[in-house]
């Protein structure tokens, strides 16, 4: 299929950028998003032009590297996927792409459609964690029983990959989804109750420090996930806090 | 230059580990905190490393390409990790794990190494667990098990189907608890260019900020090199895209051996090739080869009408198919090791019955476990009279719980749904076995500089089991490296500071500034994945699934004229003061076409067949491999000494004190 690009450039973080018209063509329907965007980078750069920057390595899905803003939706048209995932079988001969990076104030744009998501490792670093040292001479890992149904719960919020498609989603820029992804797994793990309470107020006053907005309960983040990290993790979140300001 | 000295502790194997680390230095808390460690790479082994080095009171600089250590590439591993814990009761131990490993890898990795990493299996899975790593779990509450290639035992531990991403958040974390105190600086967007050596030691490197293309000068009394495997050698390849083999050839030209380069593994179930544009195979787990029957076509006429799309595989009897691993080893059937596997499935499309459009394509398939599954959930839903459709439905929903992720990646990637159609997959470049060498302090020749993870060659000696690169990332990380460094460091608690203004940091940083400027001002007629991709394909036809003398002659001969034309002809835009992946690539590329041509030297000095490295010269009549145990039994470790034809092969015998050298056998 031909296709018509337009893609947001921007040649450093305090650069002006603007949308730019590409064209690629002869692409096959099973070729991954991030593979047409290699043939326009080959395109580009056998005409002495420098390629687009985005961010992307795993390109199975995982590594929460990929990024893009397709079509004014995070991570393109299809559902439970990231970027790397999205095939070119979800679009038409003749259409028009328009690409973008995720945009939000507390991720700035480093290049075209890379962005700097540091803030998602401060906020981790205030509290996604659970105190233990590393050196072993912990207690044997069948002596903390944990019911299925809160191991598979805990497991549900762990998988988030910490992309950012719920802040480039959200009109709030909220990053409230990937907060309480981290927050719910450990409320629900017997291991990391006795800290739960600094977590959770920690990670929220570093959140609210990086410049993240407000939740207002939209959801928009929850349909964007490409993990189906689900809302009702916020409400725990907001649970959490609740009884850790009491 | 430096001797190859395994420093392999004497003693019973048993006893090695503990007697050891009853007797080594240690660096007393005050001292700690006057030592600086680098490390390079942030997966597995690097992350558990720094977190655990910070932990024990050292200044930690913590080096990662990618914009969050949490991105790191074992984040994708999906099955499991192995542990002797023996919760099942199903007769694992220590022992069992170690000779395992020890088969699996067809007797060319060293005892003692092997025995520690089954030591310690056990203390990571209870490691694991207090960091709230969420492991699958029974009803009752315990952690649950499942089974692996290559054993007859249930010792893997898992999450899902993404069990390297949840124990990789858990290094992460632990990483995470360090930043805050301030104990691990952590560099991310930064690559590692070059060590720096100073007096025969690993004083420091030289690194690039990614962002601004800064060039940086980094010290330390240690540096601890976990940039992982170099299987993108083959272009194609599960590994992540911005995997590389940089940091590890670069040490290797300053001095640390390289060894058994040619020792790579071959994943028998990755999705299939789709089209030229391809920029990267994934894998589908091995954990789904305890519950996918993996067969072809008996009749050609099948296999024809498949391609041609006139037959679907459902339509074939069960009399039609072939179950060619049940069939040629009933004892392991579906689950033998990967390097037999991928063999069994490269001999079946060889012979014309591959079933996609390019013949390279074997069918995984489920239908029997949902069948089996649902009759047992049936039941114990009190259901005795369930109709077919029923049963199906449940045993779905079974297998869904298992390895719903996986199936949901094959049917965004192949737009088939795996539920209802076998899936199709083939063998792909995984992991690489071979790697830096090091003692059994996991130090490399040069003192000071240590490799760990799959970076390095210890564990896994020509084949490595499934589920069994988590355990040695971690294992390195959490458990052996944090001791062994201290012997080392014991000695460097009066050197004070590493200045950064020395001859050999200007040295070093001349050369790598050299390097990109050259790059940037090349103006060549082709790009860098050109020349990728000419590499990826010399490597796959001839130092693939099968090898022989002539191809790898050929092969040798190849991969100089490639790299020739990239030095004359490379072209990279953009320039040296900004963020520009293509120098990124370039860098790397450049260092792929040195490493190939060393890693199909070492395939064409070892005249025989062993694990993943096979020699089409050496097999048996039934076409197994053919070991030679008493011209090969050594590691081949090599040493640079100006370019890749001229490396310097030094071997470290390896003798087998407590298991019995045998021929593999999985029938």
């Amino acid at each position: 299929m031909d296709l018509t690009l337009k893609i947001w450039r921007q040649k450093s973080p305090d650069s002006k950028g603007k949308m730019v018209d590409y064209k690629v063509t002869d692409i096959s329907e099973h070729m991954s998003f991030l593979e047409m965007m290699d043939v326009l980078n080959e395109q580009l750069v056998a005409k002495n032009e420098e390629p687009v920057a985005f961010d992307h390595d795993c390109r199975e899905g995982i590594c929460g590297m990929c990024s893009m803003y397709i079509n004014g939706e995070a991570h393109g048209p299809d559902r439970g996927i990231t970027t790397c995932q999205l095939h070119m079988r979800m679009f038409n001969d003749g259409d028009t792409i328009t690409i973008e990076p995720f945009r939000a104030n507390a991720f700035p744009v480093v290049k075209d459609l890379v962005v700097d998501r540091t803030s998602f490792e401060k906020i981790q670093q205030a509290g996604g964690f659970i105190s233990v040292n590393t050196m072993g001479r912990t207690t044997d890992a069948n002596n903390i029983l944990i019911s299925k149904h809160d191991a598979d719960e805990a497991m549900d919020a762990a998988t988030c990959i910490g992309c950012g498609a719920c802040v480039a989603t959200c009109k709030n820029s909220s990053a409230m989804l990937f907060v309480s992804a981290k927050v719910s797994q450990f409320a629900l793990l017997p291991q990391g109750r006795v800290e739960a309470a600094d977590r959770v107020l920690n990670m929220i006053k570093q959140m609210d420090e990086e410049g993240f907005g407000n939740c207002t309960n939209t959801g928009a983040c929850e349909v964007e996930c490409p993990k189906g990290i689900s809302l009702t993790n916020i409400a725990r979140l907001n649970r959490e806090y609740l009884k850790a300001s009491l | 230059m430096a001797t190859l000295d395994s420093k392999v502790p004497k003693g019973e194997l048993k006893d090695k580990w503990t007697t050891y680390k009853d007797k080594i230095n240690l660096v007393n808390p005050a001292n700690k905190r006057n030592i600086d460690i680098i490390v390079i790479g942030t997966g597995l082994a690097g992350g558990s490393a720094a977190a655990t080095l910070a932990g024990l009171g050292y200044n930690v600089k913590a080096f990662a390409y990618q914009d969050s250590p949490r991105r790191a590439h074992s984040i994708a591993a999906q099955g499991g990790i192995n542990a002797s814990k023996n919760y099942p009761n199903d007769g694992d131990s220590d022992y069992r794990l170690f000779y395992d490993t020890i088969k699996g890898g067809d007797y060319r990795s060293r005892e003692a190494n092997v025995y520690r990493l089954a030591e310690v299996s056990g203390n990571i899975i209870d490691q694991c667990v207090s960091q709230g790593v969420p492991f699958a779990r029974d009803y009752g509450g315990t952690l649950d098990n499942r089974s692996f290639g290559g054993v007859l035992v249930s010792r893997t531990f898992y999450a899902k189907g993404q069990t390297g991403q949840q124990l990789l958040l858990g290094a992460y974390s632990a990483m995470n608890r360090q930043i805050a105190r301030g104990k691990i600086t952590m560099h991310n967007r930064h690559e590692m260019l070059d060590v720096v050596v100073v007096d025969g030691k690993a004083r420091g490197i030289i690194a690039r900020n990614l962002v601004t293309g800064e060039i940086e000068r980094h010290s330390a009394h240690a540096v601890v090199v976990a940039s992982g495997g170099y299987g993108n050698v083959y272009y194609l390849s599960t590994n992540a895209m911005g995997s590389n083999a940089t940091a590890a050839w670069k040490i290797h030209k300053k001095g640390a051996y390289f060894a058994n380069p040619c020792f790579t593994q071959i994943h028998p179930t990755c999705i299939p090739r789709s089209g030229d544009y391809q920029s990267k195979l994934t894998l589908m787990s091995e954990s789904l080869r305890n519950d996918g029957r993996i067969w072809v076509p008996k009749k050609l006429e099948d296999v024809h009408a498949i391609r041609e799309g006139k037959l679907k595989p459902t339509q074939i009897p069960e009399e039609d198919r072939d179950y060619y691993l049940e069939r040629r080893y009933p004892a392991f059937g579906n689950l033998v090791p990967r390097d037999v596997a991928s063999r069994a499935a490269k001999e079946r499309c060889d012979a014309g019955y591959g079933v996609n459009k390019t013949g390279e394509a074997v069918y995984l398939d489920f239908k029997t476990a949902i069948e089996r599954y649902g009759k047992e959930q049936a039941l114990l839903h009190g259901e005795t009279n369930a109709s077919k459709e029923r049963i199906i439905e449940l045993g779905e929903k079974v297998i869904e719980e298992k390895y719903g992720n996986l199936f949901q990646m094959y049917e965004k990637i192949v737009a088939e749904n795996p539920y209802k159609t076998p899936m199709m997959i083939y063998p792909a470049t995984h992991y690489t076995m071979g790697g830096v060498w090091v003692d059994y302090n996991l130090m490399t020749t040069v003192p000071g500089l240590y490799c760990i993870g799959e970076a390095n060659f210890s564990d896994h000696g020509a084949n490595r089991l499934g589920a069994s690169a988590l355990m040695q990332g971690l294992a390195d990380g959490y458990f052996v490296l944090p001791y062994t460094i201290g012997d080392y460091l014991a000695n460097e608690i009066r050197t004070g500071e590493i200045p950064t203004n020395t001859k050999e940091f200007d040295e070093a940083e001349k050369a790598v500034k050299e390097r990109l400027d050259f790059f940037i001002n090349n103006n060549g007629t082709h790009s860098v994945d050109y020349f990728h991709k000419k590499l990826g394909k010399v490597m796959w036809d001839k130092v693939g699934l099968a090898r022989n003398a002539k191809n790898l002659k050929e092969a040798i001969q190849e991969i100089r004229e490639i790299r020739e034309d990239f030095w004359k002809n490379v072209k990279v835009t953009g320039t040296l003061n900004e963020f520009n992946q293509e120098l990124e690539k370039a860098g790397r590329v450049a260092d792929f076409l040195e490493l190939a041509e060393l890693f199909a030297k070492d395939a064409l000095e070892r005249n025989e067949s062993c694990g993943g490295h096979f020699r089409e010269e050496y097999q048996t009549p039934e076409g197994e491999a053919l070991r030679d145990d008493e011209h090969y039994a050594y590691v081949a470790a090599w040493e640079y000494t100006g370019e890749p034809s001229k490396a310097v092969l030094h071997k470290e015998p390896l003798k087998f004190e407590f298991v019995e050298l045998k021929t593999r056998s999985y029938k």
